[in-house]
């Protein structure tokens, strides 16, 4: 990393206290939280206006490092506590941050109904397709014939493909981005963040730990190796058979609409309210 | 005997028939407009149509402490069902105000047995609103408020575009209990009346 | 609406819980529907716009709980209201504004349970599970209404003591008094005392979030008002940052419950009727001390020095007049719409007094018969 782009993560980092993290050497949110302080400084956002939440797990941890207003909620709630935060006062820009597990099974159906209500939030999902922090349970997303703590004979179960789940319930802006491909996340949670509506950001992520070990992939770079020949641009995927897409994911930008946001429509409500 | 005058009154019928607005009516009537401290509750099954359906009123001069009916001074059955579930608590010297569409048997000699539904339907042209002709001969039979109070109530708890019909049934339902001799009813036998919790 | 407060109206006890919301500054409401507390939601997505407020029905009761904690954290005061089912829901994020501090009010109208129970009919057995339903140690405030008048002063008393004391503040009504319309002459808004949390005095960079007291009660900062901090569920510090260290963990339970503590003199209420020289007592609360007001009444009338004491507070549990009941008479009746779970406090106090349980789990509503009957075999 160059000293410029050191500079600006040491602006929004909390100094004082909080570190060492607790993720293990390599892990792929530390290059999600590099990406978000780097969107963050490009969009020129306030320390004082921001709001960072997340849930539990490993990403759940991630607020107590920056220097926003900051939120570490219950598992999978991140999304209701941002809800009432932005409803409350809509000039702050609310972002939350979760897991899979914690966007898409505990919190499942706070993450589809946000989406629906198409709340002006951002949801970033560092999806490492595993339970990290408890020790490597399979999770809504980790693929059929894994191997988990908890399928320890294989995984019977199907993936939840997290952004397109997020395109069918209704948010205005929903992309996929790799660890990998940290510059491209740039791009991503900047547009995501700046995106007035429900905005998510499913960024694949390595858990080598816990993941990769049970997987044959020992290490991080075997995994961003990995992320790297698996993605395939939305553009590229277009021209490309289901067969050729068996084992790949589509990265870039899935949709990105323009409608009403809740708080919009909810300021119509009030002023019908105030007129009656 | 506890010194207070507490009057109180249930409304019974099925889910649907108006049973809960036309206490409450009443309970607007009786407490906005007569000055009386009132409680009003109900009970009802978890469907919205349908089923049993009951009201209660308790109306004081004095703060009310149980909410609810302790022993009926005016019981309105608007069916035989309700009647016969709800009759239970009717004091000796209570009134039965009692829908004859719907009812056959009447288990007092202090009742006013007259057709609301009848009355509705052929006087007004609508059966939705017996529960208020209903009203109106409830409010003549208690003597505890005025029709002009009644109409009041009305005129605030009923959609605008019905106000109209729902005060014509009032005054229908008052007329028909007008017409009727209160004091031919058969006088209760008073006795010492031991226990009234 | 067209009704003012200072005239005379008749209220649902469900609608005198929003007037007192309102009167008391609430401007948040998030919640899911549910017999017998969906009329306070509605009453609350009527009103709450004309008032700048926010309403949103949430996709489930963890959703409305985690809702009104983040509202209350961006500075506004919030409710939800919900019964049995959706207040079992409800706990985990309940056990979180416990830890983190937050202010806000949960309104629980018991009906029948276990499970879906009986759903429109009345009971009192959430007792226990207010004061304990989340997991872990915590401090928690329990206030009990019985009639309308007092829905709407005891909402506008839970929002004060939440503010005030930083912690959730439970009000437990029941299908009875929810659903009973009473006349009611609601206070002048201006003659209502309303209690707003403290901000922090010092500038941003001088806050310590979690900072102790003499109170026990930091003062609370706002989302977005410029003193950034972090808000968590885990144990913290007094920079909110999670700890393990054992002195700073045993310092932050032990605060929760000292802030509490500290104000008992206040949190605490009771209302005694007619205990000067009684020789028996009913403790009763909730809608059942009105079935048992009337039978001390009528057990006067017939010479029986009978009294009550009615809980308005359930939790922290009134001991100290509960004890002065207890040492001035020799029998003592607790009826509840329930197996008998405030009795198990009154016994707690563990003095001499006969204390006897009157309990009804059928869905109905204890008569004052029941408990004139049984206070005169006493």
């Amino acid at each position: 990393m160059s000293e410029k782009t050191n500079s600006v993560r040491h602006d929004y980092l909390r100094h004082d206290k909080k570190f060492p993290h607790v993720w293990c050497p390599g892990c792929g949110n530390g290059i999600v939280l590099g990406s978000l302080i780097r969107a963050i400084d490009k969009l020129g956002l306030g320390k004082d206006e921001l709001v960072l939440a997340s849930g539990i797990g490993c990403s759940g941890r991630m607020p107590v490092y920056v220097d926003f207003n900051t939120l570490h909620t219950t598992h999978g709630r991140a999304l209701t506590f941002a809800t009432g935060i932005k409803l409350a006062k809509p000039a702050l820009t609310v972002i939350t941050v979760m897991g899979d597990g914690d966007a898409t099974a505990i919190g499942g159906n706070h993450f589809i109904h946000a989406a629906r209500r198409n709340i002006d939030l951002t949801a970033i999902i560092i999806n490492n397709q595993i339970y990290g922090m408890t020790g490597g349970q399979y999770s809504p997303t980790t693929p059929y014939g894994s191997f988990a703590s908890t399928a320890a004979w294989g995984n019977i179960e199907h993936a939840f493909p997290i952004a397109e789940l997020a395109v069918t319930a209704g948010a205005s802006f929903v992309a996929r981005g790799t660890v990998y491909h940290a510059a491209m996340l740039d791009g991503l949670l900047a547009r995501g963040i700046a995106k007035k509506g429900f905005s998510v950001i499913e960024v694949m992520s390595n858990c080598h730990t816990q993941y990769g070990r049970r997987n044959q992939m020992n290490d991080p770079v075997t995994m961003m190796r990995h992320f790297k020949e698996k993605a395939v641009s939305v553009d590229r995927a277009a021209k490309m058979s289901a067969e050729e897409m068996n084992d790949r994911f589509t990265i870039g930008v899935l949709a990105d609409v323009d409608k009403p946001n809740y708080m919009e429509e909810y300021q119509k409500i009030r002023e019908r309210a105030q007129q009656h | 005997m506890m010194k207070e005058e507490r009057y109180e009154m249930r409304f019974g019928g099925s889910g649907g028939q108006g049973i809960i607005l036309a206490a409450v009516i009443f309970a607007e009537a009786a407490g906005i407009h007569e000055g009386f401290h009132v409680c009003q509750t109900q009970s009802y099954g978890p469907e919205a149509r349908g089923g049993r359906s009951k009201a209660e009123i308790v109306i004081s001069h004095e703060e009310i402490d149980y909410p609810k009916v302790i022993g009926m001074d005016l019981f309105l059955a608007m069916n035989q069902p309700a009647l016969d579930a709800y009759f239970v608590d009717f004091k000796p010297a209570g009134i039965l105000v009692a829908d004859a569409t719907f009812v056959d048997q009447v288990p007092t000699s202090r009742a006013l047995v007259l057709p609301f539904t009848t009355i509705a339907r052929e006087k007004l042209g609508n059966e939705l609103v017996a529960n208020i002709v209903a009203l109106g001969a409830v409010g003549v039979v208690c003597g505890k408020v005025g029709l002009a109070s009644l109409e009041k109530a009305v005129a605030h708890r009923v959609p605008a575009k019905f106000t109209e019909l729902n005060i014509r049934a009032l005054h229908a339902g008052a007329e028909a209990a007008r017409q009727q001799d209160l004091s031919a009813l058969p006088p209760f036998i008073d006795s010492d009346e031991e226990k009234e919790v | 609406m067209s009704e003012k407060n200072g005239q005379r109206r008749l209220l649902q006890g469900n609608e005198a819980i929003v007037e007192g919301a309102l009167a008391a500054g609430c401007r948040f409401f998030a919640g899911y529907p549910i017999t017998p507390a969906s009329e306070i939601a509605e009453m609350m997505s009527l009103r709450l716009p004309a008032l700048n407020g926010t309403f949103i029905q949430m996709e489930d009761e963890i959703a409305g709980m985690g809702a009104i904690i983040g509202a209350s954290l961006a500075g506004v005061k919030s409710l939800t209201a919900t019964s049995g089912p959706g207040f079992s829901l409800m706990q985990e994020n309940l056990g979180f504004a416990c830890a983190a501090e937050v202010p806000c009010v949960v309104v629980n109208v018991m009906r029948v349970g276990p499970s879906t129970g009986l759903s429109t009919s009345p009971a009192q057995g959430d007792v226990m599970q207010a004061r304990w339903g989340t997991h872990g140690d915590h401090p928690v405030i329990v206030l009990a209404v019985s009639t309308v008048v007092d829905c709407f002063a005891t909402t506008v008393q839970a929002f004060n003591l939440a503010e005030k004391y930083r912690v959730p503040v439970i009000v437990l009504s029941d299908e009875i008094v929810a659903h009973t319309r009473e006349t009611v002459v609601l206070p002048d808004p201006a003659d209502i005392m309303v209690i707003d949390r403290i901000h922090p005095g010092v500038p941003p960079e001088w806050y310590i979030p979690y900072e102790d007291n003499s109170r026990g009660v930091p003062a609370m900062a706002a989302m977005g008002s410029g003193y950034r901090h972090h808000v968590t569920g885990l144990i913290h510090d007094v920079r909110g940052f999670p700890t393990e260290r054992p002195e700073e963990v045993d310092a932050f339970i032990r605060r929760l419950f000292r802030k509490i503590t500290n104000g008992f003199a206040e949190i605490q209420i009771t209302r005694s009727v007619m205990m000067e020289d009684a020789e028996i007592a009913v403790i009763a609360y909730g809608a059942v001390s009105r079935s048992a007001l009337r039978a001390v009444r009528l057990a006067r009338s017939r010479g029986i020095r009978a009294g009550l004491l009615q809980l308005i507070t359930l939790f922290p549990f009134p001991r100290k007049a509960v004890e002065g009941v207890l040492r001035q008479c020799r029998r003592v009746l607790v009826p509840e719409m329930n197996m008998g779970q405030m009795i198990r406090e009154v016994k707690r106090v563990n003095l001499a007094t006969e204390i006897v349980r009157h309990n009804r789990v059928d869905g109905q509503f204890i008569t004052p018969a029941e408990i004139y009957d049984h206070l005169l075999s006493m």
